[in-house]
């Protein structure tokens, strides 16, 4: 790892601050990404601003018709919560899911999505429960925050400090994982919402996506005939040592035929 | 250079670390806790799994910063007054390690599982030990040994 500073942040305004100053600052949340990417020196920030004590952070909410969970708050924290588990099912087990206990006990949900990793999980599910991205100055549909591999609508300084989740009628996740690793080679979060079924499709392509043609068919029937016959094109998928794109491309019909299996 | 205090086994600590000083490397080099070991240093292998505040958590993917002001406990922290701690015990009586340099994550994230989930079965073990990596004892007795804390400590 090159040197860098370490400030830890009292406030969320004291982490503003922080990040405003300095060459080239970045966030610490839970650094089960960044650690990682500066160890391999792909990442070297001038400062770290740890903002994983902020209690500002750390709420979990759930109101008559959403779930807003704290950009600070754990995997481990959401796969638990008996609020989140009986309001959004599909989201708490997506979250025990990822990675391994000892990943869930430091990664947080805003980190997961600011990185925006292509094989990360919780994209999906921000996507099919057309979440809202609340930030320190505004507010981002899922639709509008992830724009590509690594890449998302978040400006240089900005702070996501929590994510509104629509409560679903019924919703369910299912990914293949990498066996090494728990990251999605493909995984597939449908939600059925008062206003139509969404499908939301990740580690398949070099950005999650909303799979509209499978969300149509599913409009007029809910079952895994329905899609049985749609197909998405091997030439849009990543290709890797893991599984080649037309693996991939195979694997987005029998995850999404699957998590339709377990909706709840 | 930053002064980092924190507890651990314990013990009030103090000493300084250069801000990328890893957590596992302020353990074992400036506390000398050379229990609490390095496999891969890529967050995969699970041999540096320590508790902070409690939780299992692979202390070569945490800043020793990070841990400024917490509660750690490492595998010199677990036996009482010279008596191995009930995981540690059934790991012996198991045959739950070969060449043990796993051991110490294994165990740490034994104790923590026990902790969280009541009445432990294989399934949920093995799901458990995603994030820990043996490449002797082929997993077997490792399972076997929590399954065999998890039912003495429960009972
Ligand atoms: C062994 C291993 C297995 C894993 N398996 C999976 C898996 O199966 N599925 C999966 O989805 N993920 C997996 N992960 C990644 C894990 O979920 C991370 O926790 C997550 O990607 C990043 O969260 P973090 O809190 O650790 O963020 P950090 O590493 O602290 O930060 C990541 C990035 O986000 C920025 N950031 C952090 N918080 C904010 C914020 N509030 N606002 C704006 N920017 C912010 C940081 O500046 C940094 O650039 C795995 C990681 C490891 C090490
Ligand atoms: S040394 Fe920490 S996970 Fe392998
Ligand atoms: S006992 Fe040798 S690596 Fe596990």
């Amino acid at each position: 790892m090159y040197e860098f500073t370490y400030q830890r942040a009292d406030t969320l305004g004291d982490a503003k601050t922080k990040l405003g100053s300095g060459d080239d600052p970045k966030l610490l949340a839970g650094g089960q990404t960044i650690l990682p990417t500066m160890k391999q020196r792909l990442a070297s920030p001038s400062h770290l601003i740890d903002i994983g004590n902020l209690s500002e952070l750390q709420n979990i909410s759930v109101e008559s018709g959403h779930v807003t969970i704290g950009a600070g708050v754990k995997h481990a924290d959401v796969a638990s919560s008996a609020e989140i588990k009986s309001a959004i099912p599909g989201l708490a087990a997506l979250a025990g899911e990822i990675g391994d206990p000892h990943v869930r006990h430091m990664g947080t949900l805003g980190g997961s999505i600011a990185n925006n990793d292509p094989a990360s999980d919780y994209p999906a599910a921000c996507l099919g429960l057309g979440a809202t991205i609340i930030t320190d100055t505004r507010e981002i549909s899922a639709d509008d925050f992830f724009t590509g591999m690594f890449e998302t609508a978040l400006g240089d300084d900005e702070i996501i400090t929590a994510v509104r989740f629509p409560k679903p009628e019924k919703s369910g996740y299912m990914k293949f994982p990498n066996p090494a690793s728990r990251y999605a080679v493909v995984g597939v979060f449908i939600a059925q919402h008062g206003n139509g079924v969404k499908v939301a499709v990740t580690g398949a392509a070099p950005c999650v996506f909303r799979w509209s043609e499978a969300e149509t068919a599913l409009n007029s029937k809910l079952s895994a005939d329905a899609i049985s016959s749609l197909t998405v094109p091997a030439s849009d998928m990543n290709s890797d040592l893991h599984a080649s794109a037309e693996y991939r491309a195979h694997l987005v019909g029998v995850m999404a035929r699957r998590a339709i299996d377990i909706l709840s | 250079m930053p002064k980092v205090s924190m507890t651990v086994n314990g013990k009030p600590v103090s000493a300084d670390v250069e801000s990328r000083t890893l957590l596992v490397h302020y353990l074992r080099e400036a506390l000398d806790l050379t229990g609490t070991h390095v496999g891969c240093d890529t967050s995969q292998c699970g041999a540096c799994v320590i508790h902070v505040n409690g939780c299992a958590v692979k202390s070569c993917t945490m800043l020793a910063e990070q841990a400024e002001g917490t509660d750690v406990t490492t595998i010199e922290g677990l036996a009482t007054n010279g008596e191995l701690h009930p995981v540690q015990a059934a790991f012996q009586e198991n045959h739950g390690l070969q060449c043990g340099f796993c051991t110490p994550g294994m165990i740490m994230s034994a104790v923590d599982m026990i902790r969280r989930i009541p009445n432990l079965d294989e399934k949920t073990i093995r799901a458990e030990l995603e994030g820990n990596i043996c490449r002797c004892t082929g997993y077997h007795n490792i399972v076997k040994a929590i399954h065999a804390a998890s039912q003495e400590m429960g009972s």
